[in-house]
């Protein structure tokens, strides 16, 4: 299938997806569900990720910043710009492609599969109003809040391995957070989030909605879905920098 | 009563369904029978829309389908329900909270209402006591009751079941196959089974349409189709040496030539 047939079924998919919902009470139970299980469901690895990343973060740069004229709270100020700017907004949103996009893609591959999805359809009940959107508006609200989780831990972690290791005391590292802090950057990771959250949930919903075959064509549905979220996350990252930066 | 009239569909360059017109009588099980690729399950899914035909007009009732409006297709559809083969069963709900989807979805009862209605179903297609399972830890019969129940818990006036005994030993076969034409007499609806097996042919085929590459090769009921000329649909039903054998015992005793113990008269 070609790139323009693809897109736009992926368009007329989006489309679709918004007609009067049947019952309003099933939705919003199927919403809370999608909101418990994307968020709650990928909680304990945003937070693991989160801790070493701002862990990390703050080795290298001590490593890097060799020169006694440069002051140690320096190395706050770049891990809170870094973690902000790049490393919450897209090292998290590529972690939970592979989480979060591989569910979406397998689950309703394998409603599709086994014929689940015809059932609904049979009932009279708009696919995908109930099964997408309650997972796209899921992704939209609990990615951000989870990148805003993502930021502070990371802070933290970079705060602790400081402490830590000796590199540089816990006041030193709280006037780095405090210098030259723009909240424009805040306003630019929601931004990049809001973004991804789309991408990763939209993305592997359409690779899972259409899948045909059986259990081997979910695999590669589920798969490729991931490689195209992550492609399309890098790429948004890239131009969201261009433009917003 | 829904009228299939001149219904057409194909894929790309290939014809599945060519040129059929049936009529599915309510209060009957209209059977639709044939090989694999002959088209039974397209048209089975353009009866129920899941496939848009590509020429011809299914009426349910007088009402064109195909002219409906979304909306109106919708609402038409609430009184339909299918079983389908894997019996396409919810898997993260349980028995109960499967059959209870269409009601919390469709009507504004409270709890215990819905609860008893999902309860009433249940029993009668004899499942008990399987309220709480999941589908992966019930048999695959029971699958098919349930799939029965939640079917038929809003009522409808049409029930569609593609190939209810795929899977099935024939002993569930028949219990299957007794349901559904229960079914069909207690609500007085419109049954269409798609199937391949020879027991609901001879069971429960009120009416029986024998697909032969995507095109009607014959029509008639399970009375009649014992004394079939047509070659290939006698091939396909009678297909083993034994059941040639039983088919010609049956002819000979129904014409009184023999006793029930296959003893010359």
């Amino acid at each position: 299938m070609s790139f323009f047939t693809e897109f736009g079924r992926y368009l007329l998919m989006l489309k679709g997806m918004f007609s009067r919902p049947e019952n309003g009470k099933m939705y919003w139970k199927e919403f809370m569900h999608q909101c418990s299980e994307i968020g709650i469901g990928s909680l304990g690895i945003v937070v693991i990720i989160s801790v070493f990343m701002g862990a990390v973060s703050t080795l290298q740069t001590a490593y890097q910043l060799v020169s006694p004229f440069i002051p140690l709270s320096t190395i706050a100020q770049i891990v809170r710009d870094t973690v902000i700017l790049e490393f919450s907004p897209t090292l998290v949103c590529i972690v939970l492609a592979g989480v979060v996009g591989s569910k979406i893609a397998s689950e309703l591959g394998n409603m599709r599969v086994s014929e689940q999805i015809d059932a609904l359809e049979i009932m009279g009940i708009n696919t995908k109003t109930y099964l997408i959107m309650p997972k796209l508006l899921a992704a939209i609200v609990v990615i951000p809040m989870l990148v805003v989780i993502s930021a502070c831990l990371g802070i933290w972690g970079g705060r602790l391995a400081g402490t830590m290791t000796g590199i540089l005391s816990g006041a030193a590292f709280d006037k780095g957070l405090h210098q030259f802090f723009k909240p424009y950057n805040v306003f630019f990771a929601l931004a990049k989030a809001y973004t991804f959250a789309f991408i990763i949930s939209s993305i592997p919903a359409y690779y899972g909605y259409y899948v045909q075959g059986g259990a081997l064509e979910i695999g590669r549905a589920s798969t490729k879905s991931v490689v195209v979220s992550c492609v399309l996350v890098l790429f948004a990252d890239y131009l969201l920098a261009a433009l917003l930066l | 009563m829904i009228a299939v009239n001149n219904i057409k569909k194909g894929f790309g360059d290939k014809v599945v369904i060519n040129d059929v017109s049936a009529v599915f009588q309510t209060g009957k099980c209209n059977l639709i029978i044939g090989t694999s690729g002959s088209g039974k399950t397209v048209l089975m899914k353009c009866l129920v829309g899941l496939f848009e035909p590509d020429s011809g007009e299914i009426c349910y009732d007088g009402q064109n389908f195909s002219e409906m409006s979304e909306e109106q297709r919708k609402e038409l559809r609430r009184s339909i329900g299918m079983l389908f083969q894997g019996s396409a069963l919810f898997d993260s709900m349980t028995v109960e909270q499967n059959v209870m989807f269409p009601l919390d979805m469709f009507t504004k009862d409270n709890y215990s209402e819905k609860l008893k209605r999902v309860n009433e179903v249940l029993d009668r297609v004899n499942l008990k006591d399987a309220n709480k399972k999941f589908p992966a830890e019930i048999s695959g019969g029971m699958k098919k009751r349930v799939g029965i129940a939640r079917a038929i818990v809003l009522n409808p006036k049409y029930l569609f079941c593609d190939e209810p005994n795929s899977g099935l030993d024939p002993q569930t076969s028949l219990l299957i196959d007794k349901l559904i034409k229960e079914i069909t007499t207690e609500y007085n609806i419109t049954t269409v089974v798609n199937t391949h097996d020879m027991n609901s042919v001879m069971e429960i085929g009120d009416n029986i349409i024998y697909m032969y590459q995507g095109l009607k090769e014959w029509e008639g009921s399970n009375k009649e189709i014992i004394f079939s000329k047509n070659q290939r649909l006698n091939d396909f039903i009678f297909a083993s040496e034994f059941l040639q054998e039983a088919k010609e015992m049956r002819i000979l005793e129904m014409k009184g030539k023999i006793d029930k113990d296959g003893n010359i008269k």
